[in-house]
């Protein structure tokens, strides 16, 4: 659990006047699901925009899976999954279209293409639906399919934007057990939301406010520091510090 | 490559999956084709005339035969000496009334003149004008070549007409040129802005961005598809126009497709720009159809002749890149001018084209910060 896959060491991006990440700092390791909090508007977007290589920052030097984000965007490209805030699968496209596609993108063979396929597809459940279009699906299938394919490259590292916006607590929790799946594969899960039930699934969380991080460390730290009961009271508590 | 050729086939797919896309790309044109070509064609055939002849004589007689033959008029009415003209109009049954005076062929014969008089429902003043050319056309040139043969008459001015390179004065010369400015508008900038602002609507641009891919490769595979359709749609047009409309092609087909081509470039390299401006689909489309579509109908020249627009209108068309697109088609299509005579209108074109490049790539950049 030592080998750190991101490292950010001060931070900062501003737009014009107004900074969004402020002189930020931390590390991720190898295999960690780690939890992004912070309410909205906060900066967690902007830094994790930052992390995939999708913005540059002001300044500020940061690694991820081991490259410059500066100079090595593309390897950082090559070894990223990304899962955005609204859906990102196409809906006209079937699943085994979407399949096809995202891999082309990431130069895999279409052998492994269809190994891999199949092996998703029996994970998922969702053999029978392999041609029906993405937009025909319920919405906890499409994010499931949606994580599986941001992880079909086996990314060394996935970064989950809001992924769980708008689904039932139960679908929620089976999602998880899809992170779970892929952290215990080594792919380090990098998770950013504001559900703090969620926050509870993850092994390190930090709690960013005005473009600052307030708080990081494990869920059971963090619980203990703050004498809460659970993460939402956390949160709490240091959203009115910052007040 | 193998990368940019997966990318193409999903844009394939994006399209023959949608029918709005399907019907715009390759029902449009060819509607659009006939209908101006066909039904809204400024040409006028079978109009309704009245027929007041008081003379009932054989020159009348031939002359009104001459008339309702030429394709242009039929007869609506017979009208009778004294009858109210002016109701005949009024009830809507006739656009035009031609009055022959008395002892026409007697007059004509004696004094090498006859009085005939035209009126016209001028409550359409075009088709009023149009009516009254046609038809006093015919009447001079029957009297000419029929009649003043055996006459002999002083000295006059004989003015002759002739409208080169559109001899018949068919309207659909003249909306060819502007419906393929219009469509090849319509399908490289529209459709490219509105699949490009698609992507980020749906969140998939990110996605992509956080990819691999180059966001050169992104926009390269977002329109190379729609270059093709549109450079097949320009073919087609050309094709309809040729075969179903019988617009000549008087000067080099080459030079004619490389026009078109460079036509194409300019307006998916403006759909790019309205897309990297366009946060979703809908302004998108907005900025295409009103900032457009519109001003291509009206401003370019298409259907409204620019140098009778007032002097700021007549700027605002100089910006508008069908308007140069338009002059390079009929020049060469229907006078089979070379490179020589429309090189100023294609540096147009390419500035336009590289206008629009560079702010794409200045407003992409300024997004990605």
């Amino acid at each position: 659990m030592n080998e750190k896959v991101i490292e950010v060491h001060n931070l900062v991006k501003k737009f014009g006047s107004f900074v969004a990440n402020d002189h930020l700092n931390f590390d991720v390791y190898k295999g960690e699901i780690f939890g992004f909090l912070g309410a909205n508007g906060a900066g967690k977007t902007t830094a994790m925009k930052i992390l995939c290589g999708l913005s540059a920052p002001t300044s500020g030097d940061v690694k991820v899976a081991g490259f410059d984000i500066y100079k090595e965007t593309e390897k950082v490209k090559r070894n990223i999954g990304y899962m955005s805030q609204k859906f990102s699968l196409y809906e006209d496209l079937t699943i085994a279209e979407n399949i096809r596609f995202f891999s082309g993108i990431y130069g895999i063979s279409p052998k492994d293409r269809k190994a891999k396929q199949e092996i998703l597809l029996k994970n998922l459940d969702i053999e029978s639906a392999k041609d029906s279009l993405v937009g025909s699906l319920p919405l906890g299938w499409k994010q499931k399919l949606a994580f599986s394919v941001a992880i079909f490259h086996d990314p060394k590292i996935v970064f989950l934007d809001e992924p769980t916006g708008g689904v039932d607590p139960i679908t929620r929790r089976k999602f998880w057990d899809l992170i779970y799946e892929a952290s215990d594969r080594g792919i380090t899960v990098f998770v950013t939301t504001h559900y703090m039930d969620e926050a509870e699934y993850c092994n390190r969380v930090s709690i960013m406010s005005e473009g600052r991080i307030e708080a990081l460390d494990t869920t059971e730290n963090l619980k203990k520091q703050y004498a809460a009961k659970n993460m939402d009271e956390v949160f709490l508590k240091i959203a009115r510090n910052t007040e | 490559m193998k990368q940019f050729i997966g990318f193409l086939r999903k844009e394939f797919l994006h399209i023959f999956r949608d029918p709005r896309t399907m019907i715009i790309i390759f029902g449009i044109p060819v509607v659009q084709l006939m209908l101006f070509g066909k039904v809204i064609s400024t040409d006028i055939q079978n109009a309704k005339i009245a027929i007041l002849d008081q003379s009932h004589d054989n020159i009348t007689r031939k002359i009104t035969s001459k008339l309702l033959s030429s394709g242009y008029f039929v007869l609506g009415e017979e009208l009778l000496p004294g009858e109210d003209v002016e109701s005949v109009f009024r009830q809507g049954k006739v656009k035009m009334v031609v009055t022959f005076g008395p002892e026409f062929e007697y007059n004509l014969e004696r004094d090498g003149k006859a009085d005939v008089q035209l009126l016209a429902d001028a409550s359409d003043p075009n088709t009023a004008r149009i009516l009254t050319n046609y038809a006093s056309g015919i009447i001079s040139d029957y009297v000419k070549k029929e009649k003043l043969q055996n006459i002999q008459l002083p000295d006059q001015i004989n003015v002759e007409v002739r409208m080169l390179y559109n001899e018949g004065l068919k309207s659909v010369y003249m909306f060819v040129p502007g419906i393929m400015a219009m469509i090849l508008m319509l399908i490289s900038s529209m459709m490219t802005s509105i699949s490009i602002s698609k992507e980020k609507e749906l969140g998939t641009m990110e996605v992509l961005l956080a990819s691999p891919l180059k966001p050169i490769q992104i926009v390269l595979g977002k329109v190379t598809p729609y270059l093709l359709l549109s450079f097949i749609n320009a073919l087609t047009i050309i094709l309809l126009g040729v075969f179903v409309f019988g617009v000549p092609i008087k000067g080099s087909f080459f030079l004619l497709m490389g026009e078109s081509f460079l036509f194409i470039l300019m307006a998916l390299s403006l759909g790019i720009l309205i897309s990297t401006v366009a946060p979703n689909q809908m302004v998108a489309m907005f900025i295409s159809l009103l900032g457009l579509m519109l001003p291509t109908i009206l401003l370019s020249g298409f259907i409204f002749p620019i140098q009778n627009m007032p002097l700021p209108l007549r700027i605002v068309s100089n910006i508008l890149p069908p308007r140069w697109f338009i002059v390079i088609i009929r020049n060469i299509m229907l006078k089979g001018t070379g490179i020589m005579y429309i090189w100023k209108e294609t540096m147009v074109l390419i500035f336009m084209s590289f206008t629009f490049i560079a702010l794409s790539i200045k407003n992409f950049k300024i997004r990605l910060e």
